[in-house]
């Protein structure tokens, strides 16, 4: 479980996050979601300590992150998974090598031992015969994949991942989607997903929190998002006209 | 107030990349692979600079003396010495800030606005002694070969100019560059060439990994990191000199 304690986030006097509260559920797929430049991007930037926070706390369990030392952070952040934007794969590693990566700089396994460990890992996003390719030869897809592989293989307790659909067509989207969820299921972690996709919301949203202009606009579940009479966060569920077409068919209003 | 803040954030990063390594072992096999691509990489185009420069100072020398009382092989002598004094260390180091600088430059900030250092971050890895420690020692290593294959180079493309245009004979040539020979020389080019591998390695991948934005900021990073490594370079030039010449 991470538990965010009003936080504060400026930067060069301009207030980008102001008292966020907010609690993140273990074996929970946990989404922040909100308009680009909300301050979604910034918030778990925070959380994982890529960037400092001006007030306030995180805790992940029991331990308040933002009071760690750098080799205690340096430790937690091993426990930590993150899928990033753009995958962040190491362009001059191989798929293998790339996976492969923090066993190599943390572990004392046999090459043997990680290559079996690289391979279950790919095998459980579905990846296969892809081991000695680099990442310029991958799809955007398969990238998310083999990111998700690499932040997976040292067995996380906690994992995040920042716009993980973005630049993926709708079923690939989806592909992606319900391996995040499969896989904090099956591994029971905390996993926090930045997202302003709304199939991604309604796909494995468990917990919902919405932020607003750099405050928390809404807290929830997915089943409760559609009926939340918040003003802001109903602009932001029902911009698209095929959302605004279906809301008006199932209250009946459509007129044509 | 700027520059100050600038030399601050430069001081903080060279103490992240000096900071104990994760693990020796994978620092030495990236030191290896950074001689591969920073040094090993180098040697022709310092072999094509060096033979050309060699013949030039020779053809040059000679065209400034056309006197009959000097004697001809001190051509030889003053090709030799400006090769081992300044063409080797510093004009080398000149050019290397502009191939190995934009090079370290460019990977650096690629990596930085793709996320990649992020991701090192995130993993407990210290991503500036990870990157730029092996880059910076790598290369204070083997530029002094680089050097040492300059100055011979440099110093044939001499014989070869002579010999070929008949600027002098091959004897006179060879006399020259054998005169009044001081091998401390060889130690201050060698000095600066360390000095220059540490600036030119430290300072260009201090501006790819603070890069922030796109393509283009990581093309401006490349491009400061080339134009302050070699006023530095000059600069410690300038310095050494006086303290090891003067």
């Amino acid at each position: 479980m991470i538990t965010v304690k009003n936080i504060y986030k400026s930067f060069n006097g301009a207030m980008v996050l102001e008292d966020i509260s907010v609690t993140f559920e273990k074996g929970k797929t946990n989404l922040i979601i909100g308009r680009s430049g909300s301050g979604k991007t910034v918030l778990m930037k925070c959380i994982v300590g890529l960037h400092e926070v001006d007030k306030g706390s995180i805790f992940f369990d029991d331990r308040d992150f933002v009071s760690l030392d750098f080799m205690n952070r340096k430790n937690l952040r091993r426990e930590i998974g993150m899928l990033f934007q753009g995958s962040a794969l190491f362009d001059s590693l191989t798929v293998e090598e790339n996976v492969m990566f923090p066993l190599t700089m943390f572990t004392e396994m046999t090459p043997d031992e990680k290559r079996e460990r690289v391979n279950i890992c790919l095998k459980r996003v579905n990846l296969a015969d892809v081991n000695k390719l680099y990442p310029g030869e991958l799809s955007g897809g398969m990238k998310k994949r083999v990111a998700i592989a690499r932040a997976i293989v040292q067995n996380p307790k906690y994992l995040f991942c920042d716009e993980p659909n973005s630049g993926l067509d709708p079923k690939t989207a989806l592909v992606i989607d319900d391996l995040i969820s499969e896989i904090t299921h099956e591994y029971n972690i905390t996993t926090v997903v930045n997202t302003h996709d709304m199939n991604s919301v309604m796909e494995i949203g468990e917990k919902v929190v919405f932020i607003h202009e750099g405050r928390k606009g809404w807290e929830g579940t997915r089943e409760e998002i559609l009926d939340t009479g918040d003003e802001n966060l109903n602009d932001f569920v029902f911009a698209s006209n095929f959302a605004k077409k279906i809301k008006a068919l199932t209250s009946g209003n459509i007129t044509e | 107030m700027k520059f100050f803040a600038l030399f601050g954030r430069y001081i903080i990063l060279l103490s992240r990349v000096f900071s104990k390594p994760e693990k020796s072992r994978i620092y030495l096999r990236q030191i290896i692979k950074e001689i591969e691509i920073l040094g090993l990489n180098s040697i022709g185009i310092v072999i094509l600079i060096s033979i050309f420069i060699g013949a030039v100072i020779t053809l040059q020398t000679r065209y400034n003396l056309e006197s009959s009382w000097i004697p001809l092989y001190l051509i030889g002598l003053t090709a030799r010495d400006t090769i081992l004094l300044e063409f080797s260390s510093t004009m080398v180091g000149l050019i290397l800030a502009g191939k190995v600088g934009s090079n370290i430059a460019s990977e650096i900030g690629h990596m930085r606005i793709t996320e990649q250092i992020d991701a090192l971050e995130m993993m407990g890895i210290n991503s500036a002694s990870y990157l730029i420690f092996p880059k910076i020692i790598a290369a204070m290593l083997f530029n002094p070969f680089l050097t040492l294959i300059s100055m011979g180079v440099g110093i044939f493309g001499g014989w070869l100019a002579a010999v070929v245009t008949g600027a002098l004979s091959s004897a006179d040539y060879i006399y020259g560059i054998q005169y009044l020979f001081v091998p401390f020389y060889i130690t201050y080019a060698l000095v600066k060439t360390v000095v220059y591998a540490f600036i030119i390695t430290s300072v260009s991948a201090f501006y790819g990994y603070y890069v922030q934005g796109g393509a283009l900021e990581v093309g401006r990073a490349s491009t400061r990191g080339v134009v302050y490594s070699s006023i530095l370079i000059l600069l410690a030039d300038l310095v050494i000199t006086q303290l090891m010449l003067a």
